[in-house]
């Protein structure tokens, strides 16, 4: 009796966690679609009362930040991983360094964003793409440097002899047969790190702070996609709202993408055969 | 140094077909930090040593930057607040003041520049504490069909799924709670919970939004699921099927089962699990700071409007009206990074505890 009520309230439990999701998305798609047009990808906002007027701007903004973002958080992440499967092991240093990069995983975006505030933009003297590009990269880090990490200690001890008995010296070792031989990994952990910063909008309030026209510079502010839909959300305006909504939906199929290209990769997984 | 290479080469060869091959795994696998020996001695005669240092370096360089970056954000945080600090002292984190005209209890008063974080450290704690009751019987339902019930071919979808919920931008969450949950809680839940339960004093009747604790701790709910469960799932996968088996050969049912042989063993990791999601809730900025109606009171009701301490810092950070208002907002983000610090740190510790050790228990 108790054993068919488990299992009831298991059922029960797994069908109302998948309910907010399929929930979401539908609304989503539903919204979204509707209001998605050409304008929305080649328009920048238009003022209120204007029809039309589309994201375009903040589409190029998200790219530019994340573009940034990727070239501060992905080579920094990466080298990290290297010396802490490589160098470190076993050290205290690496153990102080891979509890470091946790700490960092942990900290609340809001808190990243005030943090970069004052290191970058209040020196800076003003809201900048650069300082929101700083925030994402830094968030990049840890997940990125762990992964690596993860990733390179499956690589067996045996190729990095090989490797060196072939008279390889030890950096062209690491970097072109060890890292290379765990780059589907690696990658998947870049890709990760990139979905969960792709949508990230609290490190960006106050470094990219957002900008209604389209600006390409490094040094002014930038608009960014979940940036202007929080915006746009909190907005009495209902053609606001469906650009928001519009926005949410281009931003989803950027991130499900890229999490199902990253378990298309791990599932075919080169690693699996290595470890 | 010609002649002695390709001894230790011989030696090898001719030692790993007889002895080296079988018995090499396992060692291998329990000690995989040891490096071995013929690596060490390659790694000596390296020719090109001052690049191999280089690059040593290098990496150890950009290590070091993250400690680096933590160390940053702290001393930042705690430089900026300084002020704050020296104002108030550990009056900010519980002292509420009085003001002389109205009479009024007053925490937050940027005009006068009196500031108290109460009511942020209070809306942050209930919003989270909202969150785990509703998610955590959920996440363990979910954690216990998958690893125990679920049929093979439906396991790879429901992850899969679970894992798309992690995914979804905190922002999204928060358009969707603002155009949907909140009308629902405001249309249909709310009034049945001001009906049965308002004598409580937890559901009055004096907030028409449908904003507030209630709509924050939901969606709060909903975005630590997948966290929660699918690190409880990793916890209960690793409790070794030996114990399942010996409780089902006692003659115990499936619930039995995964109640004595299963929750039993992975408590502690459940629990660690559980705070991980608690550490998550307590950050967690845009979705909150959309639905829960940014007040500046106390108010005992759920239904009421209140403010975390993220989204106090989300809402007033970019229009802070002096130094000491700036001040005291980097002390709550300060105060909110040591308390995620510890929580996370806590709960990485508790499940390490049971995942680590899982293979050798398995014996």
């Amino acid at each position: 009796m108790t054993d068919h009520a488990a299992t009831f309230i298991a059922i029960l439990s797994t069908v109302v966690v998948v309910t907010p999701l399929v929930a979401v998305f539908i609304y989503l798609v539903y919204r979204g679609a509707s209001s998605l047009s050409l304008d929305f990808f080649t328009q920048v906002p238009k003022p209120v009362g204007v029809a039309g007027g589309g994201m375009a701007n903040a589409i190029v903004g998200s790219a530019i930040l994340l573009g940034l973002g990727s070239l501060i958080g992905v080579p920094m992440g990466i080298a990290g991983g290297i010396f802490l499967a490589e160098f470190g092991r076993g050290t205290k240093l690496a153990n102080a360094i891979r509890f470091t990069a946790d700490v960092l995983n942990g900290v609340p975006s809001i808190v990243m964003g005030i943090a970069i505030y004052s290191l970058v933009v209040v020196p800076q003297g003003h809201f900048s793409a650069f300082s929101g590009g700083v925030a994402l990269g830094v968030m990049m880090i840890p997940t990125v440097c762990r992964t690596t990490e993860e990733m390179l200690l499956m690589v067996p001890n045996a190729v990095r002899e090989a490797a060196l008995a072939l008279g390889v010296p030890n950096w062209r070792s690491v970097l072109s047969i060890t890292v290379k031989t765990a780059s589907p990994g690696i990658i998947t952990g870049c890709m990760l790190a990139f979905a969960r910063v792709a949508g990230e909008t609290a490190p960006l309030i106050f470094t990219a702070f957002g900008n209604v026209g389209r600006s390409m510079r490094l040094d002014e502010p930038i608009a960014a996609l979940p940036l202007q839909i929080w915006i746009y959300a909190q907005s009495p305006y209902d053609e606001w709202h469906r650009l928001a909504w519009a926005g949410a939906l281009v931003l989803i199929v950027l991130i499900v993408l890229a999490v199902s290209l990253v378990r298309y990769v791990t599932s075919r997984g080169v690693m699996k055969g290595a470890s | 140094m010609i002649a002695q290479v390709p001894e230790i080469r011989i030696s090898q060869v001719q030692l790993q077909p007889e002895s080296g091959a079988p018995n090499e795994r396992p060692p291998a696998e329990e000690h995989p930090r040891e490096v071995s020996a013929i690596r060490s001695f390659l790694l000596a005669r390296g020719n090109s040593a001052l690049a191999d240092r280089g690059f040593h370096w290098l990496m150890v360089l950009c290590a070091l930057s993250i400690f680096g970056i933590v160390v940053l954000i702290a001393v930042e945080l705690v430089v900026r607040s300084k002020m704050a600090w020296g104002q108030f002292g550990l009056d900010f984190f519980y002292k509420a003041y009085v003001d002389t005209y109205t009479q009024q209890t007053i925490y937050w008063d940027p005009v006068n520049g009196h500031f108290s974080a109460l009511p942020f450290l209070y809306g942050t704690l209930v919003s989270s504490f909202l969150a785990l009751l509703m998610a955590v019987p959920l996440a363990i339902g979910v954690a216990v069909f998958l690893t125990e019930m679920c049929p093979g071919w439906l396991r790879p979808p429901l992850a899969f799924i679970t894992e798309l919920l992690a995914a979804i931008p905190s922002v999204i969450y928060g358009l969707w709670a603002m155009f949907v949950l909140v009308p629902l809680l405001r249309e249909h839940v709310n009034p049945v919970l001001i009906r049965t339960l308002g004598w409580t004093g937890f559901f009055s009747d004096d907030n028409p939004t449908g904003l507030g604790f209630l709509a924050a701790g939901v969606i709060l709910a909903i975005m630590i699921l997948p966290i929660v469960s699918s690190l409880t799932r990793e916890v209960m996968t690793a409790v070794p099927h030996s114990q399942r088996e010996a409780v089902l050969a006692l003659g115990a049912t499936r619930w039995e089962m995964i109640r004595m042989g299963v929750l039993r063993n992975a408590r502690i990791g459940i629990v660690g699990a559980i705070i991980l999601g608690l550490g998550r809730a307590l950050g967690e900025t845009m979705a909150v700071t959309m639905v829960i109606g940014n007040s500046l009171d106390i108010q005992r009701s759920l239904l009421s409007n209140g403010n975390t301490m993220a989204s106090a810092i989300a809402n007033q950070f970019a229009e802070a009206s002096g130094d000491l208002h700036l001040s005291a907002l980097m002390e709550l983000g300060l105060a909110l990074f040591i308390v995620t610090i510890i929580v996370n740190a806590f709960a990485q510790l508790l499940v390490w505890a049971v995942t680590r050790g899982a293979p050798s228990q398995a014996h």
